[in-house]
């Protein structure tokens, strides 16, 4: 398929009759997100110091960086996935809407829920239906829906992947291609209505097309969730997100964010050397 | 144009080490089944007697073992049924408990005490039968027969628990199973922990990701992922519990008559029952070998089923348990 054809609203999509609506899921809308004087340990070894990154309620906003800088990392601290590595401390805060994500009460099941994540690598559950991948959420999280079928449709067509599935709901999601077996775990993050997205490198095992298509996703997404997503990609980072994030780790220093800002303001006019040096790919 | 071309298949002269490779393993698929096959020839030359004085079929059929009339009446029924339901039962126990130890070893155990847990379920395999057995007839016994006893008293709408008018506890199928499932154990733990240990990381990321509880990870992930490995596990503890003699044989009064009541004195296995009347004279000795020739399809059946069913499911193909 071309580009325009897919960028061309589809008639396919939902004339929105009643939108499904959730009980028991996250809070509805976006939300912003704050890390203040975030830290992360592996171990004894510090690898990420000091980022305070403001993630304002429905922008996209893109961690760029060399390799290795602590941008995984930061990432996974966000949805408390971080601590699930054996060994991993932090310190500083992280506010999901004014509110402690690490706070005294607050589960890390429930950050889960209203902060998705979608991983590097494709991660469908593989001999579950399509169906069942996007309805996975709901069931771990014991969320009722009034309206299944069209709770599928709407998080498949969010995630530009309706049009080619709709037909074999029930095959299992294993069988997809890689760009689409990506769509569907976005589809399945986006199923119990979350109100942050984080993608890690969503596109590097993808092809061009694929990737255009979890661009467009993105810019559809944008205003009804906060999405943070990690890229290597400069181009996309310049295309997709509002503002821009460069993290940079000095040999065995740990990683920091040396500077931030509106993305163009990154791409055009950075006021550190680095910043520039590497978004126009003379390092990293 | 297509009808004038020729498809040519592309062949390559295997390396000497590939060769070689292929004869050797060829060889030792060869060996075992050379060996199995000599087996089974000889349990059947050497059950002929028995056999061709109580014909197959009524040897099959009959639950009793009378040497002392003419002609004998001997057959194999009753120690079926006994090795089948001591087996089963020690399953039973087995299987969840082995799921459980292995999702505590692969899911909830800190990554050192991992090593220590494995080792120590695969030291429980290393434990000679004989010393479960002794354990099992001198003071297990004794522990169990109060839940026997409670088990009859309020489930015995169940056939199998069903007792007689003044049933005695020791010595019964109950008893032998749960002794048998301490060897039974060790196998299903570690084939079923092998399985689980594969688990992708990244489905189960993906399950935490989305809100997921440790358990509610298990139930989406880990078990459906692991079916085939549970069921190959119960497979080969089935078989290790068919097999399973000196705790049997300690145990058991090993009568050669059918016993359907699990909780009361009775029953007898096939190997028990060999062990107990090796060395008598030639026609009970031919008579055991044929009682051995049973066994030795049964086990071979339920092991062969057990390898099928592994490996046929790519473990991940399957449904939520
Ligand atoms: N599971 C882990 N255990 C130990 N060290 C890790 C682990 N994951 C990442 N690291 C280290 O933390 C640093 C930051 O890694 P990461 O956040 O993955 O970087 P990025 O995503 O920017 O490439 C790296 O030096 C990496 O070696
Ligand atoms: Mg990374």
């Amino acid at each position: 398929m071309t580009d325009t054809l897919v960028r061309t609203p589809s008639p396919s999509a939902p004339i929105a009759s009643t939108p499904p609506t959730l009980t028991g899921g996250p809070p509805v809308g976006a939300a912003t997100v704050e890390a203040r004087d975030a830290c992360a340990w592996f171990g004894e070894r510090l690898v990420l110091e000091g980022v305070n990154l403001v993630m304002a309620r429905g922008e996209v906003t893109a961690l760029i960086g060399p390799s290795g800088c602590g941008k995984s990392t930061f990432l996974r601290m966000l949805n408390r996935m971080h601590e699930l590595v054996p060994g991993a401390a932090l310190d500083g805060q992280i506010f999901l809407d004014g509110e402690d994500i690490y706070g005294r009460g607050m589960r890390a099941q429930q950050v889960r829920l209203r902060v998705g994540m979608v991983f590097q690598k494709p991660n469908p559950f593989p001999a579950m239906s399509i169906r069942e991948n996007v309805l996975s959420g709901l069931k771990l999280a014991r969320i009722k829906c009034d309206d299944t079928e069209a709770l599928v449709e709407q998080s498949l067509n969010r995630a530009s992947l309706w049009k080619e599935v709709r037909d074999r709901l029930g095959s299992p999601g294993g069988a997809l291609s890689g760009g689409q077996q990506q769509r569907l775990c976005i589809a399945r993050s986006l199923a119990v209505q979350p109100n942050v997205l984080l993608m890690d490198e969503p596109c590097s095992a993808l092809d061009p097309t694929s990737t255009r298509r979890i661009e467009d996703t993105i810019a559809e997404l944008r205003r009804q969730v906060t999405v943070v997503i990690v890229t290597h990609n400069m181009q996309q980072a310049h295309r997709v997100s509002d503002r821009c994030a460069f993290f940079l780790a000095a040999e065995n220093e740990p990683g920091i964010v040396v500077e931030q800002g509106p993305t163009e303001t990154i791409f055009t006019d950075p006021t550190d050397s680095r910043t520039r040096d590497y978004v126009q790919g003379r390092f990293g | 144009m297509a009808a004038e071309r020729t498809p040519r298949f592309v062949t390559e002269e295997p390396a000497q080490v590939d060769r070689w490779f292929d004869r050797i393993t060829l060889a030792a698929g060869v060996v075992v089944l050379v060996l199995l096959t000599l087996v089974g020839l000889f349990l059947l030359l050497r059950s002929r007697d028995a056999l061709s004085v109580t014909g197959v079929w009524e040897f099959l059929t009959r639950a009793e073992w009378r040497t002392d009339v003419k002609p004998a009446r001997i057959g194999v029924l009753g120690l079926v049924m006994g090795t089948v339901l001591v087996a089963f039962t020690a399953v039973a126990i087995a299987v969840p408990f082995g799921v459980l130890a292995a999702l505590f070893i692969t899911e909830y155990s800190s990554t050192r005490s991992r090593r220590y847990l494995t080792a120590l379920v695969d030291l429980l395999a290393a434990v000679p039968s004989v010393l479960f057995g002794i354990w099992g007839f001198r003071f297990l016994s004794a522990q169990i027969e109060p839940l026997s006893r409670w088990i009859s008293r309020h489930f015995s709408w169940i056939p199998i628990f069903a007792t007689g008018k003044h049933p005695r506890f020791s010595g019964s199928i109950f008893i032998a199973g749960i002794v048998v499932s301490l060897m039974a154990l060790p196998i299903v733990a570690s084939v079923v922990r092998e399985v689980f240990a594969q688990t992708p990381p990244g489905e189960k990321e993906a399950a935490f990701a989305l809100g997921a509880t440790r358990w509610g990870m298990i139930r989406l992930v880990v078990l459906p992922f692991g079916r085939g490995g549970i069921i190959g596990g119960a497979m080969l503890g089935l078989g290790r519990a068919l097999g399973e003699t000196i705790a049997v044989a300690l145990i058991l009064p090993q009568v050669a008559q059918v016993v359907f009541h699990i909780l009361e004195n009775g029953g007898a296995t096939v190997s028990g029952f060999i062990a107990n009347r090796a060395g008598s004279d030639d026609f009970t000795t031919s008579g055991l070998m044929a009682a051995g020739l049973v066994l030795f399809f049964l086990t071979l059946g339920t092991n062969m089923v057990a390898s099928v069913v592994v490996s046929h499911s790519r473990s991940g193909a399957g449904v939520e348990l």
